[in-house]
């Protein structure tokens, strides 16, 4: 016995933790797949004969759902204004750190990645306070420098910039990581030759730099992109989807209808959607960066 | 060779101009960045008065710990403090199977391994509202609703955390191993004595991350946990959050006591976990 199990160590290593990946990673998702045919609700929870098979109905019926095209679009919006903003923003303050010398710049990289690190309901507490429209701190500092009130999470349009604001804010510091981590692989005599041939920082930055960082932009867009399509927890936490579903995303919807409608079949529906978008535009994308480094 | 000194002291002034404009600019939204947790600590200990007067004040007039203390004898944040640390215990037990698992991974050539890796790894794509739903009525069907296992058990092991551990393992030298086995060691005694010392550098950076995540986890215990004895910190306080919602001093007082610990312990340790996120993000 004892020789035998010496023989499989191997399989005795990975068996827990596949046998927990697969409980909960990869059947759920076969799960999902079944029950998103059914409709699958709090009856079907209690007795599964209660649950009927309804084909693509789900699919049909979520897509013309006018709260899950809303949601949809909110969650481009969130796309399009945050990922940009993100992967500039990160890219920025790690090249101003990595241009220091003084010991003062390893302080800003703690400063700046401490925001990651914090319980979201703490944070929510917080801009809940620094949002708010009557004693809030960022309507009191605009009113100092004689700016009218800003309608920080009541008007929909601007719900939606604040959540991304906050988000920013939680954000940078994991990304700033990647592109210092990558700053630093450059090696330093590419810069000598180039100042020798009397380039200026700014020239350095864009001639080299940049374009030495292509893998790491193309990484930090590609898990940002991926990131922001499930963008949930801001949301879920600050506005809860309002006002009048402002600031619902996608990932918010599938929660809302599968733990407070209890509508399982349908939420797995949607998530589907979702998957197989963010599945496309992942493939998009490794396509794109392919066809670019085959040009190089 | 006065004209190469001259060109050199130049190029210096320049580089340290620049050193202070970009320190200026990383000071000011630095400020911005903290200015959050300035506001909540400093918020946590002021009256309620204090907090609700217009114009805003950052410094506390009079000093108070009522917040803490209201949390602690009227909102039940003892037992949600309690939660929260078998959910961290918990945690660490998956830290160790992940560990187990990525030296199975580095150190061994069995059959399927490189299949199997590829699937622990494409478990990483899966987004988490889809297995959400499903992995709720699994654990339904296994009667593990509201239990603390079941809110411990989904999050349990992570595949990047056997990716880390994978990376760092295989390189420690084969040899090392051989030499124990031929000495008589079992698999087992070679992982605990040998493998687990070396590895100390990536687990004390996997214990954090482990850490500061089981104590911010939120989302699963909330949908697991209908009984108010099994509330983590972070679930107490969004209940504290709808409860009390115009208290902002009690708020930031929960607020205060979830981030002020992950700030200590990431501060002190963040060098490590920086480097490591170095060394092995970009890999």
């Amino acid at each position: 016995m004892k020789s035998f199990l010496n023989k499989q160590a191997p399989y005795v290593f990975i068996a827990p933790t596949l046998i927990l990946l697969a409980l909960f990673s990869l059947v759920p998702i076969l799960v999902a797949l079944v029950i998103s045919f059914t409709d699958m609700d709090l009856g079907g929870l209690a007795n599964f004969e209660n649950i009927k098979f309804i084909g693509f109905t789900n699919y049909v019926e979520v897509l013309a759902d006018p709260v899950f095209l809303k949601a949809i679009f909110n969650t481009l919006f969130y796309v399009i204004i945050g990922v940009p903003l993100v992967v500039l923003c990160s890219l920025t303050i790690a090249l101003l750190i990595n241009l220091g010398t003084s010991r003062i710049f390893k302080a800003f990289r703690v400063v700046y990645y401490l925001p990651s690190v914090t319980n979201i309901v703490a944070v929510a507490v917080v801009w809940s306070y620094l949002y708010n429209p009557s004693i809030g701190l960022f309507n009191y500092l605009l009113n100092l420098v004689g700016l009218p009130d800003v309608p920080w999470l009541t008007e929909p349009t601007t719900a939606k910039l604040s959540l991304i604001l906050l988000a920013l804010w939680k954000s940078i510091g994991l990304n700033m990581i990647i592109f210092i981590a990558a700053l630093q692989g450059i090696p330093k005599s590419y810069y000598e030759a180039a100042q020798l041939d009397g380039a200026n920082v700014w020239q350095q930055v864009t001639q080299i730099t940049v374009p030495m960082l292509r893998f790491a932009i193309f990484f930090v867009s590609i898990t940002t992109m991926i990131g922001w399509l499930q963008f949930f927890e801001e949301p879920f936490v600050m506005t809860n989807g309002g006002p009048l579903d402002g600031t619902l995303s996608v990932a918010l919807f599938i929660y809302q209808n599968g733990f407070k409608f209890n509508n399982f079949g349908y939420a797995a529906a949607g998530s589907f959607v979702l998957f197989v978008c963010i599945i496309a535009i992942t493939l998009v994308q490794l396509k794109m960066q392919k066809n670019e480094s085959d040009m190089t | 060779m006065s004209s190469t000194t001259a060109t050199k002291n130049g190029k210096e002034r320049r580089g340290s101009s620049f050193q202070w404009i970009s320190g200026i600019v990383l000071a000011i939204g630095g400020i911005f960045f903290l200015l959050p947790f300035f506001w909540m600590i400093l918020s946590s200990f002021k009256p309620e008065n204090e907090i609700a007067s217009v114009p805003p004040t950052l410094w506390p007039e009079t000093w108070t710990l009522h917040n803490f203390k209201y949390l602690f004898q009227n909102m039940n944040f003892d037992v949600y403090l309690v939660n929260t640390l078998i959910v961290v215990a918990f945690s660490f037990v998956g830290l160790f199977l992940n560990a187990v698992a990525g030296f199975g991974f580095a150190k061994y050539d069995f059959k399927g391994r490189n299949v199997l890796f590829v699937l622990v790894l494409a478990t990483m794509m899966i987004p988490s509202q889809v297995t959400m739903i499903p992995v709720y009525l699994i654990l339904n069907s296994l009667g593990l609703t509201n239990t603390m296992i079941g809110i411990v058990l989904p999050g349990l092991v992570g595949a990047f955390a056997i990716f880390l551990f994978r990376q760092f393992m295989s390189t420690i030298p084969t040899e090392l191993l051989e030499a124990t086995r031929l000495d008589g060691a079992s698999e087992y005694r070679i992982f605990l004595q040998i493998v687990l010392p070396i590895s100390k550098p990536i687990i004390a950076v996997q214990a954090i991350l482990t850490f500061i995540a089981g104590w911010n986890s939120f989302l699963w215990p909330l949908i697991i946990a209908n009984d108010e004895k099994l509330y983590t910190l972070s679930v107490g306080l969004s209940l504290l959050k709808g409860q009390y919602a115009g208290n902002y001093g009690l708020q930031m007082a929960g607020a205060a006591f979830m981030v002020v610990p992950v700030i200590i312990l990431f501060t002190y340790f963040q060098k490590h976990i920086i480097e490591n996120f170095s060394i092995s993000g970009m890999k």
